[in-house]
């Protein structure tokens, strides 16, 4: 009887436990150390009290660290991952080679047509929607209002190139160690690349034509370039050639920057806490020359479910969370408006709450402008605005960038870098098979 | 001593090591040479084949290639010369009897601890940084221009930031061997009148020769591979100007996911490390009887 | 080498030594007063010393953005996992290569140091799926193994040139008395080179702890240490000089601890036979 009992007691126990176990789904979630991801997971209580039985194991890693394991994970099937955080560049390729779970049976109340067309487009393919994006952006001008008033300048809300060259010369100021303008000069796809692409659409560019023929050696390429490095040289800060995002970010907070045109996220740095100039922030759109393009880019960060994953319910559950309606308003509860990931729904912009934000409208205004489907002026074999997302940008960008960016550091002139650029990306088209 | 069942047991103890690390070096070897004659690139996963000798030929017929070859020679032959040089002195001046010698080890030791990104971001950032490195703000005091050390000098700050990291390894090895020269043989110089430097050049540096080579062969193995340090601070660049072979191998898997490529850079890497070693045993192997 | 020598040039080689190892301390050390440094004072121009915004801010940031303990567990196991099951296998093969040596001891010596000249970024991927076949990603166990054959060739070295100055009359004793080859090794052998293996760990340790390849390369959450941590840390949007150096303090301080606590015994055993 007593012998039993205990089994009897044993049986249940573990029954319970088995239970339990059965019930409890640990996902595993890959994401970039960007500010928006690192205030999620401080706001994982929410999350954890709807969904008591889904636990979320975070991977927060810098973005090429990043980059680097999750492409790795994914093309060789290695299921680490149930929640990747890729960008615009990845989800068409991927989205094509079968790696993605289609995430167009998201809930009603998700509301997927409530996403602003330009970034939904950007992650669909043939008709499939295969990443719910987190926050979107596109590129304007960051500039000093104190400095153009003391030069007796103003921003229109959308200069022109030489709108810009006229300010950048006007408040480089050397003796008090601040420089006209700051521009990514680091070499690499999403660094120095992404900022020139963008660029070059304004300026009538295309990497290639509708037969994948290379364009470096064509006269809008030449006057880009050219424009940039007389820009830079003139009245960029020293060193560029290693700046990127973060080192112009800081230099801006430091006061050391009269303008940066950059992602429209950074809006919320430089007026945030740890910028000196947070209260003298102005903002305009992207530069044009009268092309009907601007250069800026569009991009979104965006969470994906890999085919590979082993628990795809789970793992819809948190995307649906993480980039909802009410995950915004939860944002903006506990952070303020300013905080809430930008750029991927119509409501948030028609919040007026929202639109008291200072760059509120210029980034909307910024990413409406950006079309990846017709990035510029001429017709292009390709879609995106910054990149073309075909496999071989990744390299090849990163190539061309290390090209462009010893230009900048005076290694090359603007002539030899294009040529060069115009052999190493016809070389390696004709490897992967585009030109015959 | 070596008796036939001596000899037997030796082998079954040699035998786990040398077959793990036969393992460890043959399947991904044979894996990546393997690779090497396939097209294998990770984003186009339904392109693949066989290429012969094409992935090889794309590194030769690279115009940074000959650049990255002499890079990577560079930047082990600058921290050898820098590390042995600057390694000899100072333990030349902590085996002189001053206060607080525990201490001085310690302080010597510490680049040694320190993990290769956080020592390459400690010097890009807080140092060499043209703006906010502390090398600008001393110039700056000094009325200068700062030195633009990653644009202008890529090469020369890669090699000054991985020489720092081994600069307390080669110390402690040279001190060790100079604290087991016997110091009668130095008097008994001294009071022959040997000048300071004839002693260093007749008595010490030979008696150092062992401890030297031990520096040379080890940090050359850990040299030949770096990329680490150039990813953190100069990503090659400006253009290929810091990019040395591993790192071009590096671009090639990461950044193209192009395994092929890298797989064939991997074998030319094997290859290179391999006639380094040739020379460097010819040149420095007898003396090591190990 | 302590010779007799004025109190005059003790002083002065006693301020040479000290002004060239505050030099090469010199990084370290800033690198630690910048983490207790607000992010303005961090990138202050002229750099702020005496009169700059101390804080431990950083430290609470890092603290609570990130696992930090359990980064910092995952270090501890695999750097010591990997450094204990290396000797388990080395020491045998040391011993038979130093006190029964063959005519190809020396040529199997170099053949085991140069497996260690396969550039790590060139074999990721056939490892990785080597790994992923085995289902060691993100285990810990994948990563002793990894780190344990890449140093056990530097482990089989170091103890071998310490074996070799081990006079084979001590074991002949020990042999006289009937001690068996295991309880040689256990018994005789191994309290004589108890500092060769003391400090053959300690360094072999401190390689595996600062190994920041495999350990991001073959990770994703269980089994990251340390080196996964500072590339969660490393160029997030801006630069965040004092907060990077928070956790670079973090990341690098237990090792630097231990180290400086048994500087002796590394040292000790720092010859890779260079001393005769």
């Amino acid at each position: 009887m007593n012998i039993s009992l205990r089994a009897l007691l044993g049986a249940t126990v573990s029954f319970t436990l088995a239970g339990a176990a059965l019930a409890e789904t640990t996902i595993t979630v890959a994401t970039v150390n960007n500010g928006d991801m690192i205030r999620m997971q401080g706001l994982m209580d929410d999350f954890n009290a709807k969904h008591p039985d889904i636990t979320v194991e975070w991977v927060t890693l810098e973005e090429n660290v990043l980059r680097q394991n999750v492409t790795t994970d994914i093309a060789t099937g290695g299921g680490q991952y149930d929640v990747l955080t890729i960008g615009t560049y990845e989800v068409p390729i991927w989205g094509k080679q079968g790696w993605l779970t289609s995430l167009n049976d998201l809930p009603a109340e998700w509301d997927a047509d409530d996403l602003l067309p330009a970034i939904r487009g950007g992650l669909t393919v043939d008709g499939n929607l295969y990443a719910a994006p987190f926050y979107g952006e596109s590129s304007m001008v960051m500039y000093r209002k104190d400095l153009m008033e003391a030069a007796g300048l103003t921003m229109p809300d959308a200069p022109t190139w030489a709108d810009i060259e006229k300010a950048a010369a006007a408040m480089t100021n050397r003796d008090a160690e601040i420089n006209g303008i700051c521009l990514r000069g680091k070499a690499g796809w999403g660094e120095n690349m992404a900022f020139l692409t963008a660029m070059s659409n304004s300026f009538g560019a295309r990497w290639f034509d509708e037969t994948w023929t290379p364009q470096f050696d064509k006269p809008e390429w030449k006057a880009t370039l050219d424009f940039y490095l007389n820009l830079m040289n003139q009245y960029g800060p020293p060193g560029a050639s290693n700046n990127g995002f973060n080192e112009n970010l800081t230099l801006f907070n430091q006061g050391k920057c009269g303008m940066w045109i950059d992602a429209t996220v950074a809006a919320s740095f430089v007026t945030g806490k740890d910028s000196t100039v947070a209260d003298k922030v102005g903002f305009a759109l992207a530069p044009d020359n009268g092309l009907g393009k601007r250069g800026n880019w569009l991009w979104a960060w965006s969470l994906a479910i890999p085919s590979s994953s082993d628990a795809q319910d789970a793992a819809k559950t948190f995307v649906n969370w993480a980039t909802s309606k009410d995950y915004l308003a939860l944002v903006a509860e506990k952070e303020g408006w300013a905080n809430v990931p930008p750029g991927t729904r119509t409501s948030l912009y028609e919040n007026p709450e929202y639109q008291k934000v200072p760059f509120a409208k210029m980034t909307l205004d910024s990413i409406n402008s950006a079309d990846p489907n017709a990035p510029t002026v001429q017709p292009v074999p390709y879609v995106g605005v910054q990149f073309v997302a075909i496999p071989e940008f990744q390299g090849l960008g990163t190539s061309v960038g290390e090209i462009f960016s010893a230009a900048l550091a005076g290694q090359k002139t603007a002539d030899e870098a294009l040529a060069e650029a115009q052999t190493l990306v016809a070389d390696e088209m004709k490897a992967a098979g585009y030109i015959q | 001593m070596s008796t036939q069942s001596s000899r037997l047991a030796a082998r079954v103890m040699v035998a786990p090591s040398v077959v793990l690390l036969f393992i460890w070096m043959a399947v991904p070897l044979a894996m990546t040479l393997y690779y090497s004659f396939r097209l294998y690139r990770l984003l186009s996963p339904d392109r693949t084949g066989w290429v012969g000798f094409t992935n090889y030929l794309w590194f030769f017929n690279s115009p940074d290639f000959w650049l990255a070859l002499w890079n990577t020679l560079a930047l082990v032959g600058g921290v050898l010369v820098i590390t042995v040089v600057l390694g000899i002195l100072i333990a030349l001046l902590i085996d002189q009897p001053v206060k607080g010698q525990g201490m001085l080890r310690i302080l010597v030791i510490a680049p040694f601890f320190v993990m290769p990104p956080v020592a390459a971001s400690i010097w890009e950032n807080l140092f060499m940084h043209p703006q906010n490195g502390l090398f600008a703000a001393i110039a700056r005091g000094f009325g200068a221009q700062p030195i633009l050390f990653l644009e202008e000098y890529p090469l020369l700050s890669v090699i000054g930031i991985v020489s720092w990291e081994w600069l307390p390894f080669a110390a402690l090895i040279l001190l060790t061997s100079l604290q087991s020269l016997s110091s009668e043989q130095l008097e008994a110089a001294e009071m022959d009148g040997a000048s300071a430097l004839s002693r260093l050049r007749y008595i010490i540096l030979p008696h150092m020769t062992r401890a030297i080579t031990v520096v040379i062969l080890i940090q050359t193995i850990f040299l030949l591979g770096i990329f680490g340090e150039i990813f953190t601070t100069t990503q090659g660049g400006p253009g290929s100007a810091s990019t040395t072979l591993p790192y071009m191998i590096f671009k090639q898997a990461i950044a193209a996911k192009d395994i092929g490529r890298a797989a064939a850079g991997g074998i030319i890497a094997v290859i290179l490390a391999n006639i380094v070693a040739y020379f460097l045993m010819r040149g420095i192997g007898r003396h090591l009887d190990a | 080498m302590a010779r007799a020598t004025s109190p005059r040039r003790k002083t002065l080689t006693t301020i040479a030594a000290w002004s060239v190892a505050l030099i090469i301390f010199f990084p370290v050390l800033w690198m630690i007063l910048t983490s207790f440094k607000t992010e303005a004072s961090a990138v202050a121009s002229p750099p702020e010393l005496l009169g700059a915004d101390w804080t431990l801010e950083n430290y609470a940031d890092v603290w609570s953005r990130s696992d930090y303990p359990r980064f910092f567990w995952n270090s501890v196991v695999i750097s010591l996992g990997s450094t204990l099951l290396g000797l388990a296998i080395a020491i045998p093969a040391a011993w038979a290569m130093a006190f029964v040596p063959g005519r190809r001891t020396k040529d199997l010596l170099m053949w085991m140091l140069s497996t260690k000249m396969m550039p790590a970024v060139a074999v990721m991927i056939p490892l990785y799926l080597l790994f992923l076949q085995l289902g060691l990603i993100d285990t810990r166990i994948g990563l002793v193994l990894a780190l344990m054959l890449m140093n056990l060739p530097i482990i089989v070295w170091m103890l071998y040139t310490y074996f070799k100055e081990i006079p084979g009359e001590i074991l002949e004793a020990a042999r006289m008395d009937g001690a068996g080859l295991i309880k040689e090794i256990l018994y005789v052998l191994t309290p004589i080179a108890l500092p060769g293996i003391a400090s053959t760990l300690l360094l072999n340790v401190i390689l595996a702890w600062n190994e920041a390849f495999w350990t991001i390369v073959l990770t994703t959450t269980k089994a990251a240490p340390l080196s996964a941590f500072i590339a969660s840390f490393s160029a997030p949007q801006g630069l965040f000089y004092a907060k990077l150096s928070a956790a670079s303090t973090m990341a690098i301080a237990p090792i630097l601890i231990l180290g400086w606590f048994s500087q002796k015994q590394l040292v000790r055993g720092l010859t890779f036979g260079a001393v005769k």
